[in-house]
């Protein structure tokens, strides 16, 4: 059981060093001439006016807070998934309700316009 | 043909444990050769599927595409993986550094790790883990950070919008992905790929969960960032997203990192949905990568034949109609159960 994560971080580690062999490969084989024109911000042509990094957006955070109820459902949903045939009719009337309870949670963030993008 | 794959690896496990490491060692070293291998699959496909791609996109527009280098263009992204190679690496001077070149290696890790749990052919998997598909979820979801590191730390417009419109999107199409593949678990009771594949030896899922299968490759499209729903980068509005900064070998890697994508989530479509490496004469490997091929080109066939859509309509395309549907599909499929294993009772 174990061994088989010892496997994955292999795989993990891989991932870094490859990406890692990529760059400085590509550092190597290129040129290295970072000109004042060449550094700058990229936008059309013209000097990027005011911060990039500025107060966002509301409704990514409000997509963000959904995605999260979901998500965490999702985590109670596999299990009951998996042992889905072992376990009985009554097992499949609890978590019909709790998918219901789910889904008026989701028709309330309908409602409030939470899911609009305007 | 069969075995040809297997008697490699069985050769190259003698040859580790003969060096008496103990079991641990060896298994990573078991992991290392796995992944080597894997790598390798990986960059060939890559190679094949820009070049495929390029010259798709053209036959469905009527022109020939790539056709100078080698015959009939074989060559071309040979030529461009050595000309990106001998490209300057780029940082702007107001990017944040370091968020910016990790950016790159962030987005490879995921991409690598989802191999860990394909099944390639019969008893071709690196790890069979008792959570495969779980695992699948969890790493690919980290891919996201990737996208907000390198649209943040570039420090330019164009790609914090980009970045921002990759999270929102990948992270509310993630829902209905994973909802889809419920309906595939509960009827497989398992979440280990041997055990799924070994679930569809009469008749494949795609038969039995047809929403979830439609509900997996929307999903799974947007997930990729693909067309029809490439907002995040839409080259019209948006320049290239994330990417805009990127030059050279960083824009290399997510670029491969991206095909690498392609490739591991249309294994998982081919193992969950269309029954893995299962069928007849031909060897387990030729199988998987002959359906593997085919999902592919549904996902070029798609990407060169929608236009693009509105990001309102994409968002509300996916809570308003995905999740429900995928909601449905679960109780569908449990009510489903439910009545076939009552009328096998009787």
């Amino acid at each position: 059981m174990l061994q088989q994560f010892y496997a994955v971080l292999t795989f993990f580690g891989f991932g870094i060093f490859f990406a890692i062999i990529a760059l400085v490969l590509a550092k190597i084989f290129g040129p290295t001439n970072p000109t004042a024109a060449k550094i700058t911000t990229y936008e059309c042509g013209l000097d990027t006016q005011g911060p990039t990094w500025v107060q966002f957006k509301i409704s990514y955070f409000l997509y963000a807070l959904v995605f999260l109820i979901f998500d965490v459902e999702t985590l109670f949903l596999y299990p009951w998934a998996v042992m889905f045939q072992k376990l009985g009719l009554f097992a499949f009337i609890e978590m019909i309700i709790f998918i219901a309870i789910l889904v008026i949670g989701l028709w309330y963030a309908w409602k409030e316009g939470a899911l609009e993008w305007l | 043909m069969e075995g040809i794959f297997l008697r490699i690896a069985d050769f190259a496990k003698q040859l580790f444990s003969s060096l008496n490491f103990g079991p641990e060692i060896t298994s990573i070293l078991m992991a290392l050769f796995h992944v080597s291998a894997i790598i390798g699959f990986v960059l060939l496909n890559v190679l094949v599927l820009v070049l495929l791609e390029r010259k798709l996109s053209g036959y469905f527009q009527q022109r020939p595409g790539p056709n100078r280098l080698g015959p009939n263009g074989a060559f071309q992204t040979i030529a461009d993986v050595i000309k990106l190679f001998g490209k300057e690496l780029i940082i702007p001077k107001a990017a944040d550094k370091w968020v910016f070149i990790l950016a790159t290696i962030v987005v490879f890790i995921p991409a690598v790790m989802l191999y860990a749990v394909i099944p390639f052919g019969k008893k071709m998997i690196a790890i069979d883990l008792n959570i495969g598909i779980f695992y699948f979820i969890a790493i690919s979801s980290t891919a996201t950070i990737a996208f907000i590191m390198g649209g943040w730390g570039s420090n330019n417009k164009y790609s914090l919008l980009g970045g921002m419109r990759t999270v929102a999107q990948m992270v509310s199409y993630e829902i209905p992905l994973v909802f889809s593949l419920l309906g595939v678990i509960m009827i497989a009771g398992s979440l280990k790929m041997s055990d799924i594949i070994a679930a569809q030896k009469d008749v494949w899922f795609i038969i039995l969960q047809p929403i979830a299968f439609i509900i997996f490759f929307i999903s799974s499209i947007a997930e990729l960032n693909r067309a029809p729903f490439d907002l995040p980068e839409g080259e019209q509005e948006l320049v290239a997203g994330p990417y805009t900064e990127y030059s050279g070998m960083m824009f290399a890697l997510f670029f491969l990192a991206e095909y690498a994508n392609m490739v591991s989530i249309s294994a998982i479509a081919v193992t969950l949905f269309l029954g893995g490496w299962q069928g007849p004469i031909l060897p387990s490997w030729m199988w998987f990568v002959i359906k593997l091929y085919i999902m592919i080109f549904l996902y070029m066939w798609v990407r060169w034949t929608f236009p693009r859509i509105r990001i309102d309509h994409l968002m509300h395309f996916n809570w308003k109609f995905l999740l429900p549907l995928s909601l449905v599909n679960i109780v569908i499929t449990g009510i489903g159960i439910k009545l076939v294993n009552w009328l096998n009772w009787f």
